[in-house]
């Protein structure tokens, strides 16, 4: 890999890519178009997230990379691998010791400080899609602040199934302005993005869009005054390795159907292991 | 407890690529050199360039045998490579009317200025399986057969008059050429209602499969393009870049193939005319050329009610990389999301009362 540049893509495009970041932060859950390059990935496995991440990585970084919480998997061992080939930089599964964080699908369970970046991997960043399909329209939506489209099929949800039925992804809307696609983070996480101390980065590199929640800023979701927004249901269950009942839980299903839930979130499980947590029984 | 954390390591991605290398290797033949790949499959290296959009046979070649013949994973290995260069400069604009033309038909005319040059086409071949083309001399023999029975070679004028220019002397056409301004979409987001240059940049470097069934499908019916070639060349152009101390260079030629259709009538500037669509590829592929004559025409003349119409709806769905790459994402574990749906699901069954 020594004939490539640090960081892969060429300083130019890294340049582009740090400006719209700088746009992003700017104005908070705002879509920036980017001119988004292709990267030894597949598009749709992290090419946003990607070239966010290598847009910013520098010698002195810690990356840390995580696919549905789990830094094992293997999407999120190869995001490593080639980050490390391109950089020469150390990678870690210790969310404290990370400066920046790669993400799918999941926020960590321990709070991110000021000095940390967690960047999401975006597949869709239009919240409006389900209500609209034109990009251009839904453009034109977010620069009127024209949301009652939104807020008609959050409503027809209730009429019909008394609940809303979206379950990852769910709209928040950011700094009191724009409507933002977390990312497909369950809602479980939706609230440790509310004046968060660290910066929130989202890269979709197939839809060619970098969007941003800055530290501090506000992040409500989509919700009616009497149907107020819930996170997941996983009451009465705790994780069956550290016996944690305050984390996101993946539901395992066993030979002849029996449930068992561990943490979604790999190192605050395997932390909370070795510092003694047990499972009560 | 039966469950046990399921921990990928390194080893486990490395493997499943050296296997699928071991695929290759099982046979007894030996791999083909690359300049083999670019020359029997001079059709195949031509489409990985052009959806690479990555002017480079012998890479493309390696793309080629790096991914088994996987079109889709062989123009993303272009494209990934490409945006490791940096942009130096941009050439000049070609007049395509200096092409060294190697094929170029009408459709429209029996004959027309230049005449008809049928070159190197499968067009009118019969489509018989050639047995006799498995013996490598056979091949050879026959191709040279080809050459050595001619008599004379008359050769191709290096510019040939356009089909298109007659009927714009008469002022018959009707061409979308008000919009000139030039944006690099490898370098700029593509904003809508793109400008006409990002349309055929998109276009041209969009997957061939995309572009023919896009096209097909207004041809057949949902749109009304009844396309006549005016003209669709083959051959090569000399690109040039402006010179530090004056003058220009000429830094190569590429292959391309063009096409200039004539669509529907329009009387969008008063009289009725002719409206056209243009298309222009990387290499050999006439089928990637016509079809991108009919979108550029139906995106622009088109009523817009058609997909094929809908310059988004076209622009955002024509790249091999982009939807190959997310068809393929969803292969990636999505347990997290799946978590989160089935808490709904459950929920609403439960308000449900059928719980």
């Amino acid at each position: 890999m020594e004939r490539y540049n640090f960081g892969f893509l060429d300083e130019e495009a890294k340049r582009e890519i740090r400006r719209k970041i700088l746009k992003a932060v700017a104005i908070p859950g705002y879509q920036v178009p980017f001119a988004s390059r292709e990267v030894p990935l597949l598009k749709g496995w992290g090419t946003g997230g990607l070239q966010i991440t290598l847009s910013l990585i520098g010698k002195e970084d810690i990356l840390k990379a995580i696919d549905q919480g789990c830094d094992y998997s293997l999407n999120a061992m190869n995001i490593k691998r080639f980050v490390r080939a391109v950089t020469g930089v150390e990678t870690t599964t210790d969310t404290r010791r990370a400066t920046l964080i790669q993400t799918r699908h999941r926020i960590p369970e321990e709070e991110l400080r000021e000095d940390q970046i967690l960047i999401f991997q975006v597949p869709y960043p239009e919240p409006l899609r389900w209500v609209k399909a034109s990009e251009r329209e839904t453009r034109r939506m977010h620069a009127e602040a024209d949301y009652g489209l939104m807020w008609l099929s959050l409503y027809e949800d209730m009429v019909r199934y008394k609940e809303v039925t979206i379950g990852a992804r769910y709209p928040v809307l950011v700094n009191r302005r724009y409507i933002m696609d977390p990312s497909p983070i369950p809602r479980w996480d939706v609230p440790k993005l509310h004046m968060s101390k660290h910066l929130n980065l989202f890269g979709a590199g197939r839809e060619k869009k970098i969007y941003a929640v800055p530290p501090h800023t506000s992040v409500e979701p989509l919700e009616f005054e009497d149907y107020p927004f819930r996170v997941e249901d996983f009451s009465g269950k705790a994780c069956a390795l550290c016996g944690s009942s305050e984390s996101f839980l993946d539901e395992i299903v066993e030979d002849g159907g029996r449930r068992t839930y561990v943490c979604s979130d790999t190192d605050y499980c395997t932390r909370r292991r070795q510092s003694g947590a047990t499972v009560k029984s | 407890m039966g469950y046990v954390a399921i921990r990928v390591n390194q080893e486990a991605i490395e493997n499943a690529e050296a296997l699928f290398y071991h695929l290759r290797t099982k046979g007894n033949s030996s791999a083909p050199t690359l300049d083999q790949v670019a020359q029997y499959f001079h059709l195949l290296v031509d489409r990985i360039m052009s959806e690479g959009s990555l002017y480079a046979p012998k890479l493309a070649a390696l793309a080629l045998l790096q991914s088994a013949g996987d079109t889709l994973e062989s123009a993303f290995l272009l494209r990934a490579y490409r945006s490791t260069l940096s942009r130096l400069d941009y050439s000049l604009p070609v007049d395509t009317r200096n092409m060294q033309v190697i094929r170029r038909i009408s459709a429209a005319f029996k004959d027309l200025p230049g005449g008809q040059l049928l070159g190197p086409s499968l067009d009118y071949s019969l489509r018989l399986l050639n047995f006799e083309l498995l013996e490598e001399d056979t091949w050879r023999r026959y191709a040279r057969s080809l050459i050595e029975g001619l008599e004379r070679i008359v050769p191709i004028p290096e510019n040939l008059p356009k089909l298109i220019d007659i009927l714009r002397k008469e002022g018959l056409v009707v061409e979308n050429v008000a919009d000139r301004s030039f944006v690099d979409i490898t370098r700029e987001p593509l904003s809508l209602p793109a400008k006409r240059s990002a349309v055929l940049q998109s276009l041209s470097r969009g997957e061939t499969g995309g572009l023919l069934l896009l096209a097909y499908s207004n041809m057949r019916g949902y749109g009304d393009i009844h396309p006549t070639v005016g003209e669709l060349r083959v051959g090569y152009l000399k690109l040039e870049i402006p010179h530090p101390k004056g003058g220009t260079i000429c830094v190569g030629e590429v292959k391309v193939t063009e096409a200039e259709v004539i669509a529907r009538f329009t009387s969008e500037r008063g009289e009725p005319r002719f409206s056209i669509g243009y298309g222009l590829c990387f290499g050999h592929n006439e089928t990637k050329a016509i079809c991108m004559a009919v979108l550029d025409n139906a995106i622009h003349f088109g009523t817009g009610k058609n997909p094929s119409e809908d310059q988004e709806f076209v622009l955002m769905h024509v790249d091999g990389v982009d939807s190959m790459g997310f068809a393929n994402h969803y292969k990636l574990p999505h347990y997290v999301t799946f978590q989160s749906d089935l808490d709904r699901l459950r929920s609403m069954r439960s308000k449900d009362g059928k719980v």
